[in-house]
C-alpha cells in the first residue's frame, strides 16, 4: 500500500505582479508517495527551491492544488511536526551563540508536549550517535568550533532527533567535498530505512541524484520536463534538459569539453 | 575573555580607555579629597589660577575645579541617560522594522526618515526654547536628547536585523516551532549585541556634545552646572574677548576628551567585533 | 623549457585569536613551465585556501611564511610587503580568480569601473575612453552581451556572468600566472561548464598560459588540469599527471578521494562511494608521523611514528613508502 504524500496538480506559483511578474513553478502535477526517495533536479533558478518550500508549507500556490496526505497545508506547527528540512549551508543554520546541544534540544520545540528532560537528553544523544558523532565531541561547542561536514551531521542529527516522516533536503551536498558528500548521502539513506521517511532531494547534479533517488524529476524554468526512475532518465534522456544536465557533469569516464 | 585580550592589542582601544578611565576618575574619585559640595564665592571675579585655586575662578569669584567637577558629572549623567533612552528607542524601532517588514517597516521607516531630515538641534532649540527658565531640569534635557537622537541606530539597526531575517537560522528556529518575539530576542538581538552596543558608545558621546550645545547657547539646564553652562556663562561674561583662557579651555579640553577617547573606543571595538576583520 | 613558477619547501603558519600557530601549509615544492595547468585538490581544510594567498607572496597578518620560498620567473614573491606584491605582482605577474565572484565585486560599482580601475592603476597613462575600449575588446571575447555586462552593477547579473566578469577582469593584464582558487565551486553544473569552456577559450587565445586550478572536484580536473597534486593537512601526498592520478591513484588518500566519488553512469549505481572515516589531524598540534595514518586503510604499525617524505613512485611523486 502506498499512500501520497503530496500531490501537486497544475500547480503554479508565480511572484510580483503587472509586468514584473515572474512564473518560479510553471503547472507542475505530480505525486510522491510514502516512503519515496525523490530527486529535484535542475540548475540554479529552475524553480526547485520554490518547490520545495512550497512543500514545507513556505509557499501557497498561486492557482492549483496542491495537497500533503491529500489536505492542503493550513497549520504551520503540525505541518512541521511531519515534514521538516536540511538546509544547504550548515554553518549558517544554527545560532552562534548557543551550544549545538541546546539548539538541537530546540527542535522540540515543535512537539505540542515535550518530552521529560531526560527523556529529550537520551534522543539527542543517540541522534549523535546516528550520525557517528560521540556526544562528548561536541559537548558545549558552539557552531562556529566544527568544520563543514561536522555541521552538516548536525543538521542530520536534528532530524534523527525529530524523526519527521518527511525530509526536504535542500541541496545539502553542495557547500561540502566529496568525502563529507559520500557520508552524508549515506545518513539520508539510513533515515530511509530506518526511520521509514520520505525524502525530498533537491540538486543541481544529475549524478548525486542518480545515486540516492527512487525517482528523478528533471526541472527547467519551473516547469517538469521528465520524471522517471533513475535508470530510465539517465539512460535514456527524453528531455534535451535532461541531456544537457548529464553533459555538463565532470565525469571521469566520459569527453566533457576539450582543451584546444 | 579572549575579546578583552584582542581589544587590548588595539593601540586605539588602550588609549581610548585610558582617557575614558581618567575622565571616570577625575568625575568619581576626585571628590572624595576634593571638596565639590559648597560652591560659594572664594575671590575676585575672574581671579587668575594660584596654587590654592589651580585653575583660577570664574565671574562670580567661584573655583573652577569645583565648577568643571561638577559640571563633568552632569555632562556624563546627560551622556549616559539620553544614549540610554535613544538606544533603546531605535533598537526597538529598528528591530521591529526590520524584522516585520511589510507595512510596519514602511511605517516605522517614514517615521525614522522624517526625524533624520528635521535637525536634531533645531529640534532641540525649540523643545528647550519652549519649556521655559523654569522647567528646564538636566533630566529633562537629557530625556529631550534621547528623544530626539534615536533615528541613526533605529536606521542602522533596521538594516542589520533585516539582514538576518532571511538567514538560514531563522528558518530552522521557524521549523522548530520558535514564535516571532523568540525569533526576535534570542536569534536576532545577540547578532546584533556588538552592534547595538557600539551604536550606544557613540549616542553617549553624541548626548554629550548636544547638552554641551544647547547649554552654550543659553538653553540648558537651569538647575546644576554642565560643562555646557560653564561655557555659557564664560561667553556670557566676555572671558572670551578678556582672554580668561580658564574660563573656556578646560571645559572645551573636558569636553574633547569624552568624546574622542569613546570614539577611539567605537572604532577600536569595530575592528574586534566585525567578523571579516577578525580571524 | 624552463620553469616559470617554482615553489620550494614552502611552509606556511597562520595564528589564531588565542594566539596559537596552525601550521597550516607545510613542505610545498613543485614547479611549473609555461604553458601548463596544474591542479590541486583536497579535503576542505587541506591547506588549500592559505597556499594560495602563500603562492601570490600575500602575507597579511595572521598568515606568516615559516620557510622556503616561491618565485615567478626567477623573482623572488617572498619578504616582500602586501603593498608591494599589490602594486608589482598582482594582476600582471600572478592573478587569482576568486571563489565567490559576489565577494569580489563592489556591489556599488559598475563592472566597468570595477575593470577600469584595475587597468587604470597598471597604466597610468591611458585615458579613461581608451581604457573602457580595451575593456569591450576583452569582454566581446566571453559570449556575453558586453555592454550589458559592462554597465550593469554585480546583482543584475547571474552567478555565471558574475564569475565570467571576474575571470575577464583577474586577466586583463595579461598575468603570466593565474590561480583559481575553486572558481565554480559555488554555481551548478551548467554554469560550471560555460565557466570551464570561458577558461579554455582564454588559454586558446593567449590571455594567460599557466595556471594553477584548485578545487575540491577531482573528476572536473581530470578534464581541466594536466597535472594534479593532492593535497592532505598542508602537505602534497601525491603528485602525478591528470590520468595518472584519476585512473591509477597510488597514495592511500587518493585512492581513498577516489572511492568517494560518485558517477551517473550505467551501472555505477551498484557501485557505492565510500567516505573516509574520521578527520583530519588538527594541524595546531604538533604531528609525528604520517599524518594520514590515524584515517588510512592500509596503515602499517610503524606508520603513526614515522614521517613521510616525498619519494618518486614510476614518473610520479608519492608520499607514502608503502605505495607501488
Amino acid at each position: 500500500m502506498q499512500n501520497k504524500i503530496f500531490d501537486a496538480e497544475n500547480c503554479v506559483r508565480t511572484f510580483g505582479h503587472g509586468k514584473k511578474i515572474v512564473t518560479a513553478v510553471d503547472d507542475v502535477t505530480f505525486d510522491i508517495k510514502d516512503g519515496e526517495i525523490v530527486s529535484l533536479v535542475g540548475g540554479s533558478s529552475c524553480g526547485k527551491s520554490v518547490l520545495a518550500k512550497m512543500m514545507l508549507g513556505l509557499h501557497k500556490p498561486t492557482s492549483g492544488n496542491f495537497l500533503y496526505k491529500g489536505k492542503p497545508i493550513t497549520d504551520h506547527k503540525a505541518h512541521w511536526r511531519e515534514v521538516q528540512s536540511v538546509f544547504q549551508d550548515p554553518f549558517s543554520c544554527f545560532n552562534q551563540f548557543f551550544t549545538i546541544r541546546s539548539q538541537l534540544k530546540a527542535a522540540f520545540g515543535i512537539y505540542k508536549e515535550k518530552p521529560s528532560n531526560a527523556e529529550m537528553e537520551e534522543r539527542v544523544d543517540e541522534s549523535l550517535m546516528a550520525v557517528n558523532v560521540k556526544p562528548s565531541e561536541i559537548e558545549g561547542k558552539y557552531p562556529f568550533e566544527l568544520s563543514g561536514g561536522q555541521m552538516q551531521r548536525m543538521l542530520l542529527a536534528r532530524i534523527f532527533v525529530l524523526r519527521p516522516q518527511v525530509l526536504i533536503a535542500d541541496e545539502p551536498t553542495s557547500m561540502v567535498d566529496a568525502c563529507v558528500r559520500a557520508n552524508i548521502l549515506d545518513y539520508l539513506m539510513k533515515l530511509k530505512k530506518e526511520l521509514h521517511m520520505t525524502i525530498v532531494f533537491i540538486t543541481h547534479d544529475i549524478g548525486l541524484a542518480y545515486y540516492v533517488s527512487d525517482r528523478l524529476f528533471i526541472m527547467h524554468k519551473g516547469k517538469i520536463v521528465e520524471q522517471g526512475s533513475p535508470e530510465e532518465v539517465t539512460t535514456k534522456p527524453k528531455s534535451e534538459h535532461t541531456v544537457q544536465l548529464l553533459e555538463d557533469i565532470p565525469d571521469v569516464n566520459r569527453e566533457w569539453i576539450k582543451k584546444k | 575573555m579572549k575579546l578583552l585580550k584582542n581589544l587590548l592589542k588595539s593601540p586605539m582601544f588602550v588609549i581610548g580607555t585610558s582617557l575614558f578611565s581618567l575622565v571616570l576618575f577625575a568625575a568619581f574619585i576626585v571628590p572624595w579629597f576634593y571638596d565639590i559640595t559648597t560652591l560659594q564665592r572664594v575671590g575676585d571675579s575672574y581671579g587668575a589660577p594660584t596654587a590654592q585655586y589651580l585653575l583660577g575662578l570664574d565671574h562670580l569669584g567661584r573655583d573652577y575645579i569645583v565648577l568643571l567637577l561638577r559640571g563633568l558629572r552632569s555632562s556624563l549623567y546627560v551622556g549616559l541617560l539620553a544614549g540610554v533612552i535613544a538606544t533603546v528607542l531605535g533598537t526597538l524601532i529598528g528591530l521591529i522594522a526590520g524584522f516585520k517588514g511589510g507595512i510596519v517597516d514602511d511605517v516605522l521607516s517614514a517615521l525614522t526618515n522624517l526625524f533624520v531630515v528635521i535637525p536634531q538641534l533645531v529640534l532641540l532649540i525649540l523643545i528647550s526654547a519652549s519649556i521655559g527658565d523654569t522647567g528646564r531640569s538636566l533630566t529633562l534635557i537629557a530625556v529631550i536628547i534621547g528623544l530626539t537622537g534615536w533615528t541613526w541606530s533605529a536606521r542602522s539597526v533596521r538594516a542589520q536585523s533585516s539582514a538576518i531575517k532571511s538567514k538560514d537560522h531563522i528558518s530552522l528556529a521557524r521549523l522548530n516551532g520558535d514564535g516571532g518575539l523568540r525569533i526576535l530576542l534570542i536569534h536576532i538581538l545577540p547578532y546584533l549585541f556588538s552592534y547595538v552596543f557600539m551604536v550606544f558608545i557613540i549616542l553617549i558621546s553624541a548626548g554629550i556634545l548636544s547638552e554641551s550645545a544647547i547649554s552654550m547657547i543659553g538653553l540648558g539646564p537651569v538647575d546644576t552646572q554642565s560643562l555646557g553652562t560653564i561655557l555659557n556663562d564664560a561667553k556670557n561674561n566676555g572671558a572670551l574677548s578678556d582672554g580668561y583662557w580658564w574660563a573656556f579651555l578646560p571645559a572645551t579640553g573636558i569636553i574633547i576628551s569624552i568624546a574622542l577617547s569613546l570614539y577611539l573606543i567605537n572604532t577600536s571595538m569595530d575592528g574586534v567585533f566585525n567578523p571579516r576583520m577578525r580571524k | 623549457m624552463s620553469a616559470i613558477f617554482e615553489v620550494e619547501n614552502l611552509s606556511l603558519h597562520y595564528l589564531t585569536r588565542f594566539g596559537n600557530k596552525v601550521h597550516a601549509v607545510n613542505d610545498v615544492s613543485f614547479t611549473m613551465e609555461q604553458g601548463e595547468i596544474l591542479g590541486i585538490a583536497g579535503e576542505s581544510g587541506c591547506g588549500k585556501s592559505t597556499l594560495v594567498n602563500g603562492l601570490m607572496g600575500l602575507f597579511i597578518p595572521p598568515l606568516h611564511p615559516t620557510s622556503g620560498n616561491v618565485r615567478v620567473g626567477g623573482e623572488s614573491l617572498m619578504n616582500r610587503s602586501p603593498k608591494d606584491i599589490r602594486q608589482n605582482v598582482l594582476s600582471r605577474k600572478v592573478s587569482m580568480i576568486p571563489q565567490g565572484a559576489f565577494n569580489a565585486l563592489n556591489p556599488v560599482r559598475k563592472v566597468k569601473d570595477i575593470a577600469a580601475d584595475v587597468m587604470a592603476a597598471h597604466m597610468k597613462d591611458m585615458d579613461r575612453k581608451h581604457i573602457y575600449e580595451r575593456l569591450k575588446e576583452r569582454f566581446d571575447l566571453f559570449g556575453m552581451e558586453t555592454e550589458k555586462v559592462l554597465n550593469a552593477y554585480p546583482i543584475q547579473l547571474t552567478a555565471g556572468e558574475r564569475q565570467r566578469s571576474v575571470i575577464g577582469i583577474s586577466t586583463l593584464l595579461n598575468p603570466q600566472m593565474v590561480i583559481a582558487d575553486e572558481p565554480t565551486s559555488a554555481l551548478d553544473v551548467t554554469t560550471q561548464k560555460v565557466v570551464i569552456k570561458l577558461i579554455f577559450d582564454l588559454l586558446e587565445k593567449g590571455i594567460f598560459s599557466t595556471m594553477i586550478f584548485i578545487t575540491h572536484e577531482l573528476p572536473l580536473l581530470r578534464h581541466v588540469a594536466d597535472n594534479i597534486a593532492i593535497m592532505y593537512a598542508g602537505q602534497i601526498v601525491e603528485k602525478g599527471t591528470a590520468e595518472q592520478v584519476v585512473f591509477d591513484p597510488r597514495h592511500p588518500y587518493t585512492k581513498a578521494l577516489m572511492g568517494a566519488m560518485l558517477s551517473a553512469d550505467e551501472g555505477q549505481k551498484s557501485r557505492k562511494p565510500t567516505a573516509i572515516e574520521g578527520a583530519p589531524p588538527n594541524l595546531a598540534n604538533p604531528i609525528s608521523g604520517c599524518r594520514f595514518a590515524e584515517r588510512c586503510p592500509s596503515v602499517k604499525p610503524d606508520c603513526k611514528n614515522k614521517e613521510q617524505v616525498i619519494r618518486i613512485v614510476g614518473d610520479r611523486q608519492v608520499r607514502c613508502e608503502y605505495a607501488e
